[in-house]
């Protein structure tokens, strides 16, 4: 099986531990899901990066979110993902359970349809997500544009994932030695934009699959780089990723919106790393249409969420995990979202149990 | 981060495609895509046709068993996609 | 027909409640047991009987292969039938919201009738209330039953011992996958279904062929994930699943990779999880496969004498990873 023989020339290359991160939050559950950690060898270690949208979302944001819930005149709709993520001092689900109208959408087109039928409220999609699911927020304003439709706009916290990776290697904390690159991030951006791992900071990047056998051979690919003393950026998802990924939804993206500075929940402010809607667009952007102005205070706990988005800490090692936070009654987002983190250690591993 | 599924366009009605995946069908918008025909399958994000999928034939599926046999690298860098000629 | 839409006026008491009850209700599951017009039925179970309720809420009310109504008569058939019981009289108890068209309550009338009849049992009580505009989604079903054990069965989680065979009934997640594709805008073929079914029939051939069996289970909400982990820990044994025997429709899949679902915690409505000493399982499954809700039935994983009270899934890679308790609703996720 193809599988046992990456396994045997993965355990025969890492002769010393090697670390690598992924940044995408559905390799983390795809990792757990398929069970990879258990096969890899002892040397070989996986963390996980911040590479779950939901779970480096503000509290603000959330907060502003619940705000907008709660007026009489707005519908907010919102991909499932976001409904049980905290606050400072609520979150969407509870707001819904209040009575406000929050709707779950799979798509944000789905909402073109809300905003028809609703012609006297406001719909108000939060546009979450990295470079994949931002073209999308995108395409939706200019079909609302196109269709005329004037009551819907976006709440907006996009993210982008090169800054992030670049934020986490200047912090200096955070040793890896290679990277798993987000495969769907890349069917948008292409893998030009990871060029730098290679240029600046001589760390290999190879970009997978979902499925457990693209991960391991991806694993593979970044095992023998580091093995070798390579750093290259390879490509193990050639059937959707280009180099220069999909031109087409780049072109959408920044027709609407441009890079700003974004605040990542647990790790601050990180330059030019989010997504704002343009001038031109600013009628579709209810920060602008209908601003609120929550700032509450931030809240304070001993969730270390902020480090293990970093792959500073394992969920572990939080004084939280487990105990006061688990995915019930979660303290950090990291617990909340389904491929957050800790819930993923929390549901699928823990290495707590030996069943043979 | 970026839930994403394969599935077969089999109706194109403007921007719209209906996008079929193991016998169910879901609409999806081609935006992002325009170029998507009839019959080619897509990668699938949020109701958007992402990339269209190009399935890769066997030997070049099978190219890095091929390589951990000692076969020359067929995985390509960016510097190299250009020339389509591994360096090693 | 008189009237199209409920009023607060036929939860009233009066002449317009008996005309509810004469002209749309009692046409449809009137019986003898109801015919006797007590405030109760009267039952002579004889032996030790089970008794169970449920209450029934779904949106939307029709779905490929069911509505409400044979929820409501499935769902506590089915708690009887994981009992050991088979079933020998139910409660019906509507809570209608004004407005509510009658030609639809009528259509679920007569599914409660028909998922009944095929059950066997009949509806020997029921009350009706209708309720102000806003105070309900339409329908709220509550059904209780009362059924008689069937003679020599002793099934309880505390039976299950390390090393039995753990059957399911058949493919997993149907109902489940069918609901939320109606609610997310996705088109299934005719294949595709709600599994809503009565199990007492299967149950008590299961029963009656191969008394050994330790416990039945029913995984509705949460799934199999959800009954497992419980099982796993009212037993206090460890369970270990194997991925590729799970056996899930192609369309199932569908749904759930286009929505990002784990088949494993979608519910299900007419399947049946049962621990059977491995001795024991050829017979079984040779039963069950003689039976129309069990042709696809077959082994998914053991029980074993580590992980006290877990359970895990060996993955199709060779690697074991834990089965978590579904954590909250199942709603679409992007991520």
């Amino acid at each position: 099986m193809a599988a046992d023989e990456l396994l045997d020339g993965i355990r025969k290359m890492a002769v010393r531990p090697i670390r690598l991160m992924e940044v995408c939050g559905t390799h983390t559950v795809s990792i757990f899901r398929a069970g990879l950690r258990q096969l890899l060898p002892q040397n070989v270690e996986l963390v996980s990066g911040p590479g779950c949208p939901v779970c480096v979302t503000a509290d603000s944001f959330m907060d502003d979110a619940i705000e907008y819930a709660h007026k009489d005149d707005v519908i907010v709709a919102t991909f499932g993902d976001m409904l049980k993520i905290p606050g400072t001092k609520s979150s969407l689900g509870e707001a819904k359970a209040e009575g406000a109208d929050v709707r779950i959408v799979y798509s944000s087109m789905d909402c073109l349809d809300i905003a028809r039928e609703n012609p006297d409220k406001k719909v108000v999609f939060l546009a979450v997500g990295f470079e994949t699911t931002a073209p999308t927020a995108a395409a939706t304003v200019l079909a609302a544009k196109a269709a005329g439709i004037i009551n819907l706009y976006m709440l907006s916290a996009h993210k982008l994932v090169p800054p992030v990776m670049r934020a986490l290697l200047d912090g200096g904390k955070a040793r890896v030695d290679g990277f798993i690159l987000p495969g769907h991030v890349c069917v948008v951006t292409g893998t030009n934009e990871y060029q730098f791992l290679t240029d600046e900071y001589h760390i290999p990047g190879v970009v997978a699959g979902f499925e457990p056998l693209q991960l391991m051979r991806a694993i593979y690919r970044l095992v023998r780089q580091i093995s070798l003393g390579e750093a290259r950026v390879e490509n193990e998802y050639g059937d959707v990723v280009e180099p220069d990924g999909n031109p087409r939804a780049r072109q959408i993206l920044s027709e609407v919106y441009e890079p700003c500075e974004a605040e990542w929940r647990g790790i601050g402010k990180i330059p030019a790393s989010g997504l704002r809607m343009r001038e031109a667009y600013k009628d579709y952007d209810i920060s602008y249409v209908m601003p609120v102005h929550t700032s509450l205070p931030p809240k304070k706990t001993a969730c270390r969420c902020g480090e293990v988005l970093q792959g500073l800490v394992k969920p572990e090692e939080c004084p939280l995990f487990g105990k006061a936070c688990v995915p019930e009654h979660a303290v950090g987002p990291c617990m909340v979202s389904v491929e957050g983190v800790c819930a993923a250690w929390y549901k699928y591993g823990r290495n707590r149990f030996t069943f043979e | 981060m970026c839930l994403a599924v394969p599935a077969k366009i089999v109706g194109i009605k403007d921007q719209l495609a209906d996008v079929e995946i193991g016998g169910v069908r879901r609409q999806a918008s081609l935006m992002l895509l325009p170029e998507a025909k009839l019959g080619d399958y897509v990668l699938v994000h949020a109701g958007f046709a992402m990339q269209v999928v190009t399935e890769k034939d066997a030997d070049e599926t099978d190219a890095l068993l091929a390589e951990m046999h000692g076969a020359d690298r067929t995985v390509y860098t960016i510097d190299e996609a250009a020339s389509k000629q591994p360096i090693r | 027909m008189t009237f199209d839409k409920i009023t607060l006026a036929h939860g009233a008491g009066g002449s317009m409640s008996h005309e509810l009850m004469d002209k749309i209700i009692d046409p449809v599951i009137g019986n003898p047991a109801l015919e006797v017009f007590h405030d109760g039925a009267r039952l002579s179970p004889g032996g030790d009987i089970a008794f169970t309720t449920d209450s029934y809420v779904v949106n939307p009310r029709f779905f490929p292969g069911g509505n409400i109504g044979k929820l409501s008569v499935c769902g506590t058939v089915n708690d009887l039938a994981m009992t050991g019981a088979e079933p020998i009289g139910l409660s019906l108890a509507l809570i209608i919201e004004e407005g509510f068209p009658v030609a639809e309550l009528q259509e679920i009338l007569h599914t409660i009738k028909n998922a009944a009849d095929e059950a066997g049992v009949s509806i020997v009580t029921g009350d009706t209330k209708v309720v102000g505009n806003g105070s309900a989604d339409g329908l709220f079903i509550n059904t209780a039953g009362v059924g008689r054990i069937i003679d020599g069965t002793d099934i309880a989680p505390s039976n299950i011992r390390p090393g039995m065979d753990i059957i399911i009934s058949g493919t997993i997640g149907d109902h489940a996958a069918t609901v939320m594709a109606s609610r997310h805008g996705i088109d299934i073929p005719d294949s595709l279904k709600s599994d809503c079914a009565p199990l007492n029939g299967l149950a008590s051939k299961m029963l009656k062929a191969v008394p050994e069996i330790a416990c039945m289970r029913d995984p509705t909400r949460g799934g199999v994930a959800a009954t497992l982990n419980e099982l796993a820990q009212q037993s206090g044994v460890g369970m270990l699943l194997d991925e590729e025997s799970l056996p899930v429709r192609e369309e199932t899949r569908g749904v759930s990779d286009i929505l990002g679902f784990d088949v494993l915690e979608l519910a299900n409505e007419g399947k049946l999880l049962a621990f059977c000493p491995h001795e024991r399982t050829e017979e079984l499954l040779s039963v069950m496969h003689g039976h129309k809700y069990g042709r696809e039935a077959c082994v998914i994983g053991k029980t074993i004498d580590k992980a006290a009270g877990e359970v895990g899934l060996r993955t199709a890679l060779g690697s074991i990873r834990v089965v978590g308790m579904p954590m909250g609703a199942i709603v679409p996720r992007i991520c």
